[in-house]
């Protein structure tokens, strides 16, 4: 009920921005979600699953590349088809370096994950025909659900119907991640990150539930990866560097590790603080970094348990 | 006719180039309860992970219900009837009772990977949940954070999330440790009911104390540097004082009772 209704809530934020905003402030908006889609997904594996990876930007990169690649070279404009074939190529990734990585936990798994990220990386320069190397790939405008809105400049169709398809997009992938955190599975998967023994000893194939996981936070990511390349007109390289892989971590930190609305409070917040400070001071890596500091000392649970705190001893 | 449930075939296990347990050998039927007994290092938590599917013994079998389970692993043993607990409480910080009771609930009905049906909508689950609690006199304690809970509930929450499972067979790694004497009789005694009430068929215990042993036990089997030393009712193994010399040391003078 306290979740329905604080999603209704962040629904109606969203859903208020473009008109409260102006285009400008709205164009923004779209990586807030395109982001909080993909550390939804991560969320999943580092949160409630406790490993920590560091190649996760591997996977946002793989959905940027699936639809530059969809679009510009292959002509296939279908912004419908670009997400299956995004979370198909990210799934199936996720699904054999998964079979790798997870053989490990703790910093031999974040370390493996962090080398695959690098290998994919260097890939990505290396095979130009493919990839466009270092320049990367633009991304030509899709068509949604059929309609090409071809009438509309590049600003009027970000913050017109791709907006709404984002956070429709958004809504729908943060329901699934409802249900899964609250079924058994999500159990099983908190259980294994607690005491990864026991819970084997209670029946659960730890391996295979981690496993999927890390592939369903390989499709979140790749989700999130193919509405950010559309909302910046470019798949890049630099999106599967590792220091993206920190920034996602950083985020989910920032919001508040293994809760369902993290990802969301820490995408919001992360954008308006890099914003904020960037146009303040030069040393905004520098602020950022005491901030993360402070989080982990004062706020473990992010800025989300903070608000949470805040609630329950308004109520009291 | 009684009915063997586990049979450890001359196990052998070794650390490099340490012998930890060296070709032990017995039978636990239907309807015992075994303690294991013997000084520190003698390989008795050993033999748990070996019996139980962590370890993979270097040589000799462990048979199960009449077939081997070498090599199974654990969430497949206990799904078949071979639970366990550990000697250090293991009850996850960020669970209620009901959530860790409720674990091993759904992997035995099979839901460990249903992603789509919020863990509160099974009706059967949660009722099984219910029984296991109540089993232990835990059901007021359904929607308690396992972290508030005292070292004996946590113990009994320990134990009840493994019965879940409905285990033939539960090996029980010193149940009692960390538990004030005064408290020991009372854990033991929920658990034993607990156990029966839930179908256990045997029960393997780790134990250091003498008085819980003679009061509880059917059988005891003894470990000195990894091997088999003795294997007797407890009221032989009482009267031997050469086997209580080398298995225990002293033995309390109350312990006959």
């Amino acid at each position: 009920m306290k979740t329905t209704l604080a999603f209704l809530a962040v629904l109606a934020a969203f859903a208020a921005a473009p008109f409260a905003l102006g285009p400008y402030y709205t164009t923004l908006i779209i990586p807030i979600l395109a982001y909080a889609i993909a550390l939804i997904g991560l969320n999943l594996l580092f949160g409630y699953g406790g490993l920590l990876s560091f190649g996760h930007a591997m996977f946002l990169a793989i959905g940027a590349y699936a639809s530059a690649v969809m679009g510009a070279k292959l002509g296939v404009r279908s912004f419908e088809a670009q997400l299956i074939v995004a979370m198909l190529a990210s799934g199936t990734v996720a699904g054999l370096i998964g079979l790798l990585c997870l053989r490990y936990t703790t910093i031999f798994f974040s370390m493996l994950t962090l080398a695959f990220g690098m290998i994919f990386h260097s890939f990505l320069f290396k095979f130009y025909d493919l990839t466009g190397g270092e320049s990367g790939i633009s991304v030509p405008r899709p068509s949604l659900f059929g309609a090409s809105h071809a009438g509309l400049s590049k600003t009027a169709f970000l913050v017109g119907p791709f907006y709404w398809y984002a956070l429709g997009l958004f809504a729908v992938m943060f329901l699934v991640m409802a249900l899964v955190v609250a079924s058994p599975f999500g159990l099983a998967l908190k259980a294994a990150r607690d005491n990864e023994r026991k819970t084997a000893f209670l029946g659960v194939p730890v391996f295979w539930v981690r496993y999927v996981a890390f592939v369903l936070s390989g499709i979140y990511c790749a989700v999130g990866g193919a509405v950010l390349a559309v909302s910046i007109g470019a798949a890049d390289p630099e999106l599967s560097f590792w220091t993206q892989s920190g920034n996602m971590i950083f985020i989910i930190i920032l919001g508040g590790l293994g809760q369902l609305f993290g990802p969301v409070v820490g995408a919001v917040s992360f954008t308006l603080l890099q914003d904020a400070l960037m146009a303040n001071t030069q040393y905004w890596r520098f602020a950022l970094g005491a901030i993360l500091a402070l989080i982990i000392i004062f706020a473990p649970r992010g800025i989300l348990g903070l608000i949470t705190r805040a609630l329950d001893w308004r109520r009291r | 006719m009684t009915e063997m449930l586990l049979r450890a075939f001359e196990v052998t296990k070794r650390y490099g180039a340490f012998t930890a347990l060296s070709g032990v050998s017995f039978d636990i039927t239907k309807g015992e309860v075994v303690a294991v007994v013997g000084p520190n290092g003698a390989g008795k938590t050993t033999l748990v992970n070996t019996l139980s599917g962590l370890f993979l013994p270097d040589e000799g079998d462990v048979i199960f219900e009449g077939r081997s389970v070498k090599g199974l692993g654990p969430s497949a043993l206990a799904l078949r009837g071979l639970a366990r607990s550990f000697q250090l409480v293991t009850v996850y910080p960020s669970f209620t009772v009901e959530e860790m009771i409720a674990v091993g609930a759904f992997a035995r009905a099979g839901e460990t990977f249903r992603l789509l049906k919020p863990a509160g909508v099974y009706r059967r689950e949660r009722d099984e949940v219910r029984e296991v609690a109540a089993a232990f006199g835990l059901a007021h304690r359904l929607t308690t954070p396992c972290a508030s809970l005292s070292q004996g509930e946590k113990k009994l929450v320990d134990i009840a999330s493994a019965l879940t499972l409905r285990p033939r067979l539960i090996l029980l790694d010193e149940p009692t440790s960390g538990i004030s004497s005064a408290d020991k009789d009372r854990i033991m005694e929920t658990l034993l009911a607990a156990a029966e009430r839930l179908g256990v068929e045997s029960l393997v215990l780790v134990e250091h104390d003498m008085e819980l042993i003679a009061r509880y036990a059917t059988r005891v089997v003894g470990l000195k540097a990894g091997s088999l030393v003795a294997d007797m009712p407890p009221d032989a193994f009482f009267r031997d004082p050469e086997v209580i010399d080398t298995l225990v040391g002293k033995v309390p003078h109350n312990a006959l009772g």
